[in-house]
């Protein structure tokens, strides 16, 4: 038997907070991959801390369902799911290279393979593309765009701001767009002057969150002036300075993202090859270019 | 299904069966067979298998909780609690499953019955408040996933953050659930409900105090831990009450201040337990630390008696949740809307304070 927890943080006050995670997760259910799958939360129920106790299986693959490796990856859930001895040297990460460790839970008895979070695995570079296509409705997009991956910054954290970096280097390399940025909320280069970063007439924004909320509803589209409140929302795409934004919300809301998770299983040995097989044909650009 | 109960219990033999009154003990090849105390012998498979089929209930009793419900101890019991198994014979309880067993869990109604002679169960699930609603008045849903999204909001459309707060939605039922769905629509109404109950029940619910609990917060929440000064446990006490409330969760509080510690506050009367404080609880207190670090000032207000009971009034009202319920020309109720309106067009000056007194003198 095995089993995925998919650990995220959830709200007490947005409810759509915790839609993707329910939604990545009943892809992988419907994979059939794993004999269970269950959805856990810092700030909703089940929590951290009981979530283990609800898996029959006794070997269970713990997913993190967070943008980067820090505060709530390195102690919050290894704190919380009571994993023994656990220590972040364990994952060797310079802050975007999070593999994965077995360790028993302390209350369960459990064997748990916790693995880093979705946010810094390679595979994100492509749901931050599939992003680009859905919100373009184009599966080629690329040339003559330019692409701005969007972060928190470093406020609480400063591999927050790696994982953006990485994944804007990375996808920078493959040569498909005109111009890749990693842009910020709080730091430079800043998410405001977003038009000044970019010479392509059209900009791709992708901010990676894991869900829509204050941030990528609110603060993101006014900083960018896509409106002046957000109540009255903005068209996509939307004139700005001479360039036309095409803003895509939380990467965390593309269907692919279930392919994520399934990667961080698989790279910590889950038997999922199959289930990956079947959740990219579902949610990849092949099933996007269809529609 | 008797046939494929008889073909495993005749196997299951070998190794002697005991449960719910059916004794089967093998002896030098051949079989004891006691039912509900009457016993017989069997020299032979075949013997056995003729001698217990003349007592089917106890043959698909059987293979239902050894072959059919689900075998993680936790959900097995939660099953036998549902139908009563430990406290009734299987004659008894087959005769009451016929017409369907209902147990009630938070505010869900649960009940059990037999669909078949083969001793299939069948689990309906609603609201306890749609106990008499007509089946075809309810939203009818078959899939256990979709409990997550009715405990999303309550019947006004407000979020709920704390899935066992009593504002469960009504409107729908799960009509036909197996033994496995049912527990997995529950764990989705009230997740580690049932795996707590368990826990509790076994002796081994591992209670994680106030004390503890705020020691072990880091970042934003650390800030709890000093609202321990060693000053006792009062604070808590005032927690427990605004939160832990029957009428605002219905868990069952087990935690305490401490190991040596009882909170004076009584934990409720639900089903299954709380084993630590939540994260909405830690949430308010690390509010509650910040405002309870300020020291308190002399303020003088002049109030007639009826406005010093109206303001306590209001406060009741808001405390407990009762504002939406005072109807709009109910001038009689202190925490009525038009009452509190003139209250504060007497009473606040412009910039809102209080009988004009600042809050920072």
């Amino acid at each position: 038997m095995q089993a995925l927890v998919i650990a995220a943080h959830g709200s007490h006050l947005n409810a759509g907070s915790s839609t993707p995670t329910f939604e990545h997760a009943d892809t992988i259910r419907a994979a059939g991959a794993f004999d269970e799958v269950r959805e856990s939360f810092w700030k909703e129920e089940p929590p951290f801390r009981e979530v283990l106790r609800t898996v029959d299986a006794d070997e269970v693959h713990v997913v993190p369902l967070f943008i980067s490796e820090g505060y709530f990856t390195e102690q919050v859930i290894p704190r919380e799911f009571r994993l023994e001895g656990w220590d972040p040297e364990q994952w060797d990460s310079d802050g975007t290279s999070a593999s994965s460790t077995t360790l028993p839970a302390s209350d369960t008895g459990q064997t748990v393979h916790y693995c880093g979070p979705v946010g810094t695995h390679d595979a994100m570079s492509d749901v931050i593309v599939q992003r680009a296509e859905s919100v373009t409705d184009d599966p080629d997009v690329g040339e003559g765009f330019g692409l701005a991956v969007v972060g928190h910054g470093t406020e609480r954290n400063e591999n927050s701001a790696k994982a953006i970096e990485y994944h804007a280097q990375e996808i920078g390399e493959r040569g498909r767009f005109d111009e890749v940025k990693a842009l910020f909320m709080d730091e430079d280069p800043e998410i405001d002057d977003v038009t000044e970063y970019f010479e392509s007439e059209d900009i791709v924004v992708v901010p990676l969150f894991i869900a829509d909320g204050y941030h990528t509803e609110e603060d993101i589209p006014e900083d960018m002036g896509l409106t002046d409140d957000y109540r009255t929302g903005y068209d996509v795409p939307t004139e700005v300075d001479g360039h036309r934004i095409w803003y895509s919300g939380a990467v965390g809301t593309e269907p692919l993202m279930a392919d994520v998770v399934l990667e961080r299983a698989a790279d910590a040995g889950a038997d999922v090859t199959d289930a990956i097989e079947q959740v990219k044909a579902e949610t990849g650009s092949a099933h996007a270019s269809s529609d | 299904m008797l046939d494929e109960s008889l073909d495993a219990l005749v196997t299951a033999a070998n190794d002697g069966i005991t449960f719910d009154g059916l004794e089967v003990t093998p002896t030098n090849g051949s079989y004891t067979v006691a039912v509900d105390g009457e016993s017989a012998t069997a020299a032979t498979d075949a013997e056995l298998r003729s001698l217990v089929s003349d007592h089917p209930d106890h043959v698909t009793n059987w293979y239902f909780w050894h072959a059919v419900a689900p075998q993680k101890q936790d959900r097995w019991s939660f099953l036998r609690w549902l139908e009563g198994a430990n406290e009734r014979a299987v004659a008894d309880r087959y005769e009451r499953l016929e017409a369907g067993i209902v147990e009630t869990w938070g505010q869900l109604r649960i009940e059990v019955a037999l669909v078949d002679t083969d001793g299939n169960r069948r689990y309906s699930l609603r609201h306890e408040d749609d106990a008499g609603v007509p089946g075809e008045e309810l939203d009818t849903h078959t899939d256990p996933l979709d409990a997550r999204t009715l405990a999303k909001h309550d019947d006004d459309g407000r979020y709920r953050p704390l899935k066992t707060a009593p504002s469960l939605q009504t409107g729908w039922q799960f009509p036909d659930l197996t033994a496995d769905q049912v527990v997995s629509a529950v764990d989705f109404f009230y997740p580690a409900t049932s795996s707590n109950w368990h826990k509790e029940r076994e002796g081994e619910l591992d209670v994680s105090h106030w004390h503890e609990t705020v020691e072990r917060q880091t970042g934003i929440y650390g800030v709890v831990e000093t609202w321990d000064r060693g000053e006792g446990y009062e604070h808590v006490n005032w927690v427990a009450e605004a939160c832990c409330d029957d009428s605002q969760c219905l868990k069952r509080r087990e935690w305490q201040y401490d190991e040596e510690t009882e909170l004076d506050i009584d934990g409720g009367d639900g089903s299954f337990p709380c084993r630590e404080p939540c994260s909405l609880v830690i949430s308010a207190a690390r509010k509650w630390t910040k405002l309870e670090g300020e020291q308190p000032a002399t303020y003088e207000f002049e109030l007639t008696p009826s406005e010093k009971e109206q303001i306590e009034a209001i406060i009741d009202a808001v405390a407990e949740g009762k504002t939406e319920e005072i109807r709009e020309a109910d001038v009689y109720d202190d925490a009525n809307r038009y009452r509190t309106r003139f209250l504060r067009a007497k009473l606040f000056d412009d910039e809102g304070n209080l009988c004009g007194v600042d809050t920072e003198q």
